[in-house]
């Protein structure tokens, strides 16, 4: 090899509009940009500081989740489990701080381990046996919410100690009070889009859902970095959870039934393939953004919620064909 | 075929066995690989080349024989001790990542990251020094391409089997070996790939050539390797054999002696396959 840094005459990075149009974030975007222009001029409330904190905070759970969800789903995998993950790790930090007199540190930390837990046992299930990912977390799905309701009693768990509320607090920003919670979602959000487009585990992670046979031929550890991607995938669970306890203040056992379902719509909106090893964080964050500004929007504009669940139904089917013209053009 | 005179080989192998249970797949195999030469090896299916191809590159570990890379006995534990030796493949199934950019694959596992605090702490990616390498090595075995960071899966056939050539060769030291690399490319791209193993074996780097495709053998190996029952049947040069007598080796039919004279061992067979003792 040359010491030259010429590059090969041939060669052609393509413009800087040609790539923003072509970028797969383009669409979604548009989507969302168009979504806040219409709610804009349909109701007056729409386009307010305060009316995109809450916005935000509406979304931070299922943002939170969906971090996880597109982890996993870029490998080619999926996950079903994720919300009830999240209900099993918030009742476990209720209950644990308000009932079982641990410090609330304390319970909000076994809280992550225990979703990390269930992550962890979601990859192994997945890698070392094998089983397909559908299968391994719907079984985990149906055990962490039956354990949810077991360990509960079905009791709400209420009077929670500080800690565990304290994510739900605000600041002011402007003339908008911001919770800190949702910074921590945007934090995680920024945290994981560099992990992914930054470093050499994203790329790997990207290799993984495009081909594992590639994947390992060029020397990476396919094994644990699947395990890894489903254990760091709970631990975002558990973040959720922390911030689920913190907005709604008590422990709820039938918190976040929709969520699993939820966290995939919004990673498939925002233009993350199913097949794998193609989408974004950032995708996903437009994609949360788009359903939350959609129900939010509807719900201004005194639309019953079942219509934004019809709108958020046909929102997935059309991202879904997108992406599938998309491979279709590009083999 | 080896006089006293010829140089160390790169790659060798003596008396390799692997047995899976009752069945035989390597027999006793000797295998030698010149400087600066494309060996092509041929055989029937289940003549055990794919077994011996694996056993070279750390993929099967041999239950009996010596390597030797460069005349050091060597033993593989895998494919990454392999590659740590500087034996790079290039795999039937390409074994490329179709959505990520062609400078991305070609790093793929050994990603470069940037110096200090940013590499060490953030692990962040060097993509400007890959880039710019992976353009250097692009330039270097003269494959033109639009844009490095085109999707692998926007190229050709032909194109992305350069980027798989393009990526062994960048990270091979010792060997690279091409497991049928022409076998699912049309004329022209064929041609291509032909010519891209011409110009990797002229910069110095020897190339091991699997492959059914008897014409691409004959237009570019320097010598070919015949495989047959799990060992060595014979090594020839192109230019001394015809095609139909090399087939009559592959299957038996024709027997090569010490001298690299040629024994008719069946004459019905050799008959059969149209070929007179010489």
């Amino acid at each position: 090899m040359t010491a030259t840094t010429t590059p090969y005459a041939g060669l052609t990075t393509p413009s800087t509009a040609r790539r923003l149009l072509t970028a797969p974030t383009t669409g979604p975007l548009a989507a969302l940009l168009i979504a806040c222009v219409f709610f804009s001029f349909s109701t007056d409330q729409f386009l307010t500081g305060g009316n995109f904190s809450l916005i935000v905070q509406q979304v931070m759970v299922v943002g939170t989740l969906a971090i996880g969800q597109t982890l996993i789903i870029l490998t080619a995998g999926i996950d079903l489990s994720c919300g009830a993950v999240m209900a099993f790790g918030s009742i476990m930090m209720a209950r644990m701080a308000a009932e079982g007199s641990l410090p609330p540190l304390l319970a909000i930390g076994l809280g992550l381990l225990v979703c990390a837990g269930f992550g962890l046992l979601n990859g192994v299930l997945t890698e070392k046996i094998p089983l397909p990912p559908f299968i391994v977390t719907l079984g985990m799905l149906n055990v962490a919410f039956a354990l949810t309701h077991i360990y509960s009693k079905e009791q709400t768990v209420t009077e929670l100690p500080g800690p565990l509320t304290a994510l739900g607090g605000t600041f002011p920003l402007g003339h908008t009070d911001i919770t800190y919670g949702s910074l921590v979602t945007i934090a995680l959000f920024l945290l994981f889009a560099y992990a992914l487009s930054g470093t050499g585990w994203g790329r790997h992670v990207y290799a993984l859902g495009n081909s594992v046979e590639a994947a390992r031929l060029n020397g990476v550890r396919t094994s644990r970095l699947t395990i890894g991607v489903y254990t760091v995938a709970g631990l975002l669970y558990g973040v959720a959870a922390l911030l689920l306890v913190s907005r709604t203040g008590v422990g709820d056992p039938q918190a976040g039934q929709t969520d699993n379902l939820d966290s995939i719509t919004a990673v498939v909106i925002g233009g993350t393939s199913l097949f794998g090893g193609r989408g974004s964080v950032l995708g996903t964050f437009i994609g949360v953004l788009i359903v939350g500004v959609f129900r939010n929007g509807l719900q201004l504009m005194g639309v019953a919620s079942i219509y934004q669940t019809l709108i958020t139904g046909v929102l997935v089917i059309l991202a879904v064909t997108v992406d599938q013209i998309s491979r279709k053009k590009a083999r | 075929m080896t006089t006293a005179d010829s140089p160390t080989p790169v790659l060798q192998a003596r008396g390799l066995v692997k047995r899976y249970g009752q069945v035989t797949a390597i027999d006793g195999a000797d295998f030698d690989l010149l400087p600066g030469e494309v060996l092509a090896v041929i055989g029937d299916n289940g003549a055990g080349k794919t077994s011996l191809i694996k056993a070279l590159t750390g993929a099967i570990v041999p239950d009996a024989g010596e390597i030797r890379l460069n005349g050091e006995p060597i033993r593989f534990t895998g494919p990454q001790s392999a590659r740590a030796h500087g034996i790079e493949t290039v795999h039937q199934d390409l074994a490329v990542a179709a959505s990520m950019d062609i400078a991305s694959n070609m790093f793929l596992g050994r990603e470069l990251r940037r110096p200090g605090v940013l590499g060490s702490v953030f692990r962040m990616l060097d993509k400007k020094r890959m880039r710019q390498e992976a353009a250097e090595h692009m330039a270097d075995l003269k494959i033109g391409l639009r844009s490095l960071t085109q999707a692998v899966e926007t190229l050709s056939g032909g194109q992305r089997q350069a980027v798989a050539v393009a990526r062994s060769v960048a990270w091979a030291r010792s060997v690279v070996v091409m497991d049928e690399p022409t076998a699912a490319l049309g004329v022209k791209e064929s041609g291509q790939v032909l010519d891209l193993i011409r110009r990797v074996r002229d910069r110095g780097l020897p190339v091991v050539l699997i492959s059914h495709n008897m014409p691409h053998v004959f237009e570019i190996a320097d010598r070919i390797h015949v495989h047959r029952l799990g060992r060595r049947a014979a090594v020839i040069k192109p230019s001394e054999y015809s095609m139909a007598e090399v087939v009559a080796i592959m299957t038996g039919a024709l027997t090569v002696d010490g001298s690299g004279g040629t024994v008719v061992a069946d004459s019905e067979a050799a008959k059969a396959a149209g070929v007179q003792a010489t």
